[in-house]
């Protein structure tokens, strides 16, 4: 029974934790209650992974109403990894955050920001572990609401209508979802994942089935940020706060990718996406465009968080490949670049965070001499870029390795090609970043050495050294991710 | 509106009935239509009402925003508090059965509980709102009071 309360824990603690917050409001101690929130639910989410390991997937019935009538949690392997990134990056984010905040949000704003801070975790854990169509549609509003709070502590002015232009887009995404769940909900009577699973596959010739499916698939592309519905991400990155930026680009996103996939796979019939409608050819194909093309517009940004929130949406559409390829073996290479691209990126955005700490400013203009100047905070940088670019001994390179084999697997030559294509442009403009930091010297200038605080360093460096590592040792991650595949795609490993 | 004799009279005379049948819906709502939302957004439209009639400094006497704050998380503290005391007694979370020796009382409490916290953020959330709202004026507009 214990262990059972593990999966409602990771929704739990924070639950509580951030009402308690809202009361108290002092920074300080709504710090600490934030970090403490952090490390349970690190270690919750471990305890989850060896519990499904042992003993298989755990079933958490809420209220003790048994599914399909009550709520049901429900986590496998696929959810564990995705719970282990959220929490993980949650717990460095907060570690992260005081230094960096403190210098962009005034004091008696801090206490709610942490207090929207915990409330988005607790989304995220909710929409990572729920087993229930509508309790999605719930956390992803809690996670969606608390984050326009969040990006709306930004300094800059522009933050407010970033803001807003993500409130509009993410409430026509929830929106478009819950239609999608409503017809759903008519045609089977049920909102429990598994059980839809078993009635659908009678349905499959129904035109609501298919309404239902276009509404869904679009509603998360939205909050996923995929190709044709990227345009609230950019500015959202842009003008949040540098910690919450780290926190969003290593989370947000990708909650959506999970239930994206979970719901296309497992609950629609199988061969509903990729042979039924055949819409796997319109991911595939959205999926690369976005790959190659946002990340040519990074080339051209002035402004790092800018220029890396728009590597962001071509790194979504990298991961949209693998759904598309609609096999094992792309879902795995998913899977793969979820974690992968919440380390690498998530190490970045905390890098440009150090680097405004010093500077004052997150423009390409401020990384002159960043080289000589504060070696650590730009090798964080540096590293982080030549893992999107997907070079040897990095997590980038073991991603790209697992998404080029799963297009060869299904002989798309002209598919590996282009995935090396993007690759070759996120090198133009990681290139543009070195040559300013590293490159553009002035014989004459004192350089003064002058690195980001240590509280901003540590949680970089354990996030690039965790990216090296996975760059080089890929079994535990490759071997969870192709779990998490075989699990959501029903074939017994 | 503070020369408005008949609606100065008039809400202060329907304040308390408004108030009076939030709380009918809030705790009759185990039994009847009603519940938590509904007795929450009737409840706040009292203090909205006297918002409108004697104006946003007499209301944030009555209801200091630090204080609507605080009773806006206290409502979601006594949600989910409800919610772990189940765990603790054994249940699963919200598993409002095991609240007392008799599954069918334990149900009662446990549901009048949830509700009375969600009427609690409620309420306190729609007087936030007015509040905020009230706050705001066009840059350059007059003072029309």
């Amino acid at each position: 029974m214990l262990s059972l309360h593990l999966s409602a824990l990771q929704v739990v603690i924070p639950l509580l934790a951030a009402p308690l917050c809202a009361i108290i409001r002092r920074p300080g101690i709504t710090w600490l209650i934030a970090l403490a929130v952090g490390i349970a639910s690190c270690i919750n989410s471990i305890a989850i992974l060896l519990h499904i390991n042992r003993f298989g997937e755990i079933v958490y019935s809420l209220g003790g109403w048994a599914a399909p009538f009550g709520i049901e949690y429900r986590i496998d392997s696929a959810n564990a990894l995705i719970l282990l990134i959220i929490s993980f990056i949650y717990l460095l984010g907060i570690i992260y955050a005081p230094v960096s905040i403190k210098s962009e949000v005034p004091e008696k704003s801090q206490g709610w920001l942490y207090t929207a801070w915990i409330l988005c975790f607790t989304g995220l854990s909710g929409i990572t572990i729920s087993g229930d169509v509508f309790n999605v549609f719930v956390f992803l509003e809690v996670s969606s609401l608390s984050t326009y709070i969040l990006i709306s502590f930004g300094q800059d002015k522009r933050c407010l209508s970033a803001a807003f232009r993500y409130l509009v887009m993410g409430t026509i995404a929830a929106t478009f979802y819950l239609i999608g769940v409503g017809f759903l909900y008519s045609l089977t009577g049920t909102l429990n994942m598994a059980d839809l699973a078993q009635r659908l596959p009678d349905l499959i010739s129904q035109n609501t089935v298919a309404v239902a499916f276009g509404f869904v698939i679009v509603g998360l592309a939205i909050k996923m940020a995929l190709f044709p519905f990227h345009a609230w991400l950019p500015n959202a990155y842009a003008y949040a706060p540098n910690a919450v930026t780290a926190f969003l680009a290593g989370t947000a996103t990708k909650a959506a990718v999970y239930v994206f996939i979970r719901l296309i796979f497992e609950v629609f019939p199988e061969d509903y996406f990729s042979g039924f409608t055949s819409s796997h050819h319109i991911i595939l194909a959205v999926g690369i465009i976005s790959a190659v093309i946002t990340s040519a517009v990074a080339i051209f940004q002035n402004e790092l968080k800018r220029l890396f929130a728009w590597s962001s949406i071509g790194q979504i559409g990298y991961i949209a490949v693998g759904v598309g390829l609609a096999s094992t073996a792309g879902v795995a290479a998913s899977f793969l670049h979820l974690f992968n691209h919440a380390i690498m990126k998530t190490a970045i955005f905390m890098a440009i965070g150090g680097l405004f700490i010093v500077t004052g400013s997150t423009t390409t203009a401020a990384l002159k001499n960043a080289g000589r100047r504060m070696p650590w905070t730009m090798a964080a940088i540096l590293i982080g870029g030549l893992s999107l670019i997907g070079v040897p001994f990095t997590t980038g390179f073991i991603s790209k390795w697992y998404l080029v084999s799963a297009s060869l697997e299904q002989n798309f030559w002209w598919l590996a090609g282009l995935i090396l294509l993007g690759s070759l442009v996120t090198a133009a403009y990681v290139w543009k970043i070195v040559e300013i930091a590293y490159f553009r010297k002035d014989p004459n200038e004192q350089v003064v050495r002058q690195e980001a605080p240590l509280s901003l360093l540590i949680p970089t460096w354990i996030l690039v050294v965790a990216n090296i590592y996975f760059g080089i040792d890929a079994r535990f991650s490759g071997s969870i991710a192709t779990q998490a595949a075989n699990t959501i795609l029903g074939i017994s490993p | 509106m503070k020369q408005h004799l008949i609606l100065h009279v008039i809400a202060k005379i329907m304040i308390p009935f408004i108030m009076v049948f939030a709380l009918y819906v809030q705790f009759h709502g185990d039994y009847g239509p009603g519940g938590g939302f509904q007795a929450g957004v009737i409840f706040g439209a009292g203090f909205i009402l006297y918002g409108i009639v004697f104006g946003k400094e007499a209301t944030m006497k009555i209801v200091p925003p630090p204080l609507v704050y605080t009773t806006a998380a206290l409502g979601v503290l006594l949600y989910t508090g409800v919610g772990v005391a189940g765990m603790f007694l054994g249940g699963e979370f919200l598993n409002y059965s095991v609240l007392s020796a008799d599954p069918v009382a334990g149900q009662h409490l446990g549901i009048l509980l949830i509700e009375f916290g969600v009427g609690m953020t409620v309420a306190s959330v729609m007087v936030i709102l007015f509040l905020s709202f009230a706050d705001y004026r066009q840059p350059d507009s007059q003072d029309t009071d």
